[in-house]
């Protein structure tokens, strides 16, 4: 490709040769976003939110996914539904909340009423109406073409025709059983959000996301700090897999020496944290048997399920997604995610964690978030310097935690997408 | 400030003021050794989502920023060197700290709340940051410790600021 001109790909690979790299024009081109919404975001299956945000009927949260404005609410009967949030009268945005409980919605312009599952319930001025108007599908809220949940997480799609969650997902939902499996009682969100935006394409965080090979570097005073954390680090070192899931989606499974609250002990948390960990770990052997039981004790992973959601499970679980507003501008939203009946105990070291490592406030997410940005102004260079490169570990049998096949599988995935062409 | 310093029952507004101007020029200054050494040894700060209640505990709800004093000197130690690439080369700030008043005079500490705007330059890019700081102010040694400082940001989020790499 000599200019930045139209593409067909954004893609050179050679398996032969090991070359695998994607164009810098995907991280600039108006364009492609433009496909990219259309091709992605109005096709694929997006996470909504977890079914423990909305957890009493009249519960209710709005967001933006996909580029829409979404009510996600739990009604009295107990159903979830996902609504496009806007008036069938004349269009305004009927919840103007960003969560709360509520036993109907109103809209303030003319005063429509709407039940949580979104049907016209009264509207002022009725008998200027026909008989039978509250009962056309027009004159009621518009739900969301598809929804579909898995083990408490919810996704939307605007394609109709979309294949299931469940096929969408594929081996994906393994790794999402083993995340859930930490809790007994289901896994919660814990009280609030983290809102944040970087100035930086939005698939430079999906390839920071499950991104082994950066840590030691942009990381470094990260594990500074935990080497100075007396007892803050187990006696385990770096080291497992990354495997390609299909779809696109793709996941790093690794041991790290970090404590985790299901359940790998480390010396900063005392003979009370021994006992707690030990507890936990004796009820994921009862549960599961040793080996499962060590899988979901013992070992990290960042799981990326195409295209826009990470569910870490490192030392405190964090689910994340993110959207572009611009080619150089996204907005991500994040949470923590936590086992229902988990003590204070350990709720309360959790969180701790999360905030040592996670998060705009954190010791490492901001680097990461200044790496993306760095990234997006080296790209103002895309004219003369043009690929990227992603072929860390290609030709082996066993890719390592720190090769880059998960971004090769998301790209791949990705490319298929945009420019509609065979995998 | 008087020349004995501030007592529990004497300390004034302005005596507030004086230490939280400081407070705000050593920040700016980037002297944030000397910042840690305004806290007691039990000093916590605090960055909480914008999504909570006021006094939420960061026990069992999710912050940004949640550091006891242990992980605040931690947080000065990273600001300090090469590697808190967030911060090389170190961002310009500007903290401005206004409204400030006495809320109320508790046993052994003064509970003071502030307004601020804080400005911050890097790479051409200003970011604002902008809320209410609540402290807990301990008097000692004829000025104040900080036993507790809560920052509540006012936006929406960290949109469009993206971080909060410096100190608020």
């Amino acid at each position: 490709m000599d200019s930045l001109g139209p593409m067909n790909t954004a893609l050179q690979v050679d398996e032969a040769k090991r070359i695998f790299k994607v164009s810098r024009q995907a991280f600039v081109d108006p364009a492609i976003l433009e496909a990219e919404r259309k091709e992605i975001f109005d096709k694929c299956w997006l996470y909504v939110g977890h079914s423990s945000e909305l957890a009493k009927p009249g519960d209710f949260v709005t967001r933006q996914v996909g580029g829409r404005s979404i009510l996600f609410a739990r009604d009295a009967k107990e159903n979830l539904n996902a609504i496009l949030n806007t008036c069938p009268h004349r269009g305004a945005q009927v919840c103007r909340e960003k969560r709360g409980n509520a036993k109907a919605f109103q809209c303030f312009y003319h005063g429509w009423v709407f039940g949580l599952d979104g049907m016209l319930r009264s509207q002022p001025g009725e008998t200027s109406y026909p008989a039978d108007f509250k009962e056309r599908s027009t004159s009621s809220m518009q739900r969301v073409p598809r929804f579909e949940s898995y083990r408490d997480f919810n996704f939307i799609s605007f394609d109709r025709n979309a294949e299931s969650l469940a096929t969408y997902l594929g081996p994906a939902t393994e790794y999402l059983d083993v995340i859930c499996d930490q809790a007994e009682a289901g896994m919660v969100i814990v009280g609030g959000s983290q809102e944040y935006s970087i100035r930086a394409n939005w698939k430079l965080l999906t390839e920071n996301s499950i991104d082994g090979y950066h840590a030691l570097t942009t990381h470094a005073s990260y594990l500074d700090y935990l080497k100075n954390c007396s007892g803050g680090l187990a006696n385990v070192g770096f080291g497992g897999s990354a495997r390609d899931l299909g779809n696109g989606h793709a996941v790093l499974e690794y041991k790290a020496p970090w404590g985790r609250p299901v359940a790998q002990w480390i010396p900063a948390w005392g003979e009370r944290g021994k006992q707690e960990i030990a507890r936990l770990n004796d009820n994921l052997v009862e549960r599961f048997g040793r080996e499962r039981a060590d899988r979901i004790a013992t070992f990290n992973r960042n799981l990326f399920i195409f295209p826009n959601l990470v569910v870490n499970d490192i030392m405190a679980v964090t689910v994340r997604t993110y959207y572009p507003a611009a080619p150089d501008f996204m907005t991500i939203s994040a949470w923590a995610l936590a086992p229902r009946e988990e003590s204070e105990w350990a709720r309360k070291y959790r969180l701790f964690n999360f905030l040592e490592f996670l998060g705009p406030g954190g010791f490492a997410t901001p680097d990461d978030v200044e790496a993306l940005e760095q990234c997006q102004r080296g790209y103002r260079n895309t004219s003369e310097v043009r690929w990227n490169d992603i072929s860390k570990g290609m030709g082996k049998q066993n890719p390592s935690y720190d090769d880059e096949l998960q971004m090769r599988a998301f790209w791949s995935r990705w490319n298929e997408h945009v420019f509609r062409v065979a995998g | 400030m008087s020349a004995a310093g501030p007592s529990l029952e004497g300390a004034s507004r302005s005596d507030v003021e004086e230490f939280l101007f400081r407070e705000a020029e050593l920040l700016d200054e980037w002297r944030l050794p000397e910042w840690l050494e305004l806290f007691t040894d039990d000093g916590v700060y605090y960055v909480p989502v914008t999504d909570l209640p006021v006094d939420a505990s960061p026990d069992n709800y999710l912050f940004y920023v949640a550091d006891d004093r242990f992980r605040l000197s931690e947080r000065v130690k990273r600001l300090m060197k090469r590697t808190a690439h967030a911060e090389f080369p170190h961002s310009k700030t500007r903290h401005l700290v206004s409204n400030v008043r006495i809320r109320q005079r508790l046993e052994n500490e003064l509970d003071v709340a502030s307004a601020f705007v804080t400005y911050r330059t890097k790479d051409g890019v200003t970011d604002t940051f902008f809320g209410g700081n609540r402290y807990r102010l301990v008097p000692q040694n004829g000025s104040f410790r900080i036993r507790e400082k809560r920052c509540l940001l006012d936006s929406d989020g960290l949109r469009s600021q993206g971080r909060v790499s410096i100190i608020l």
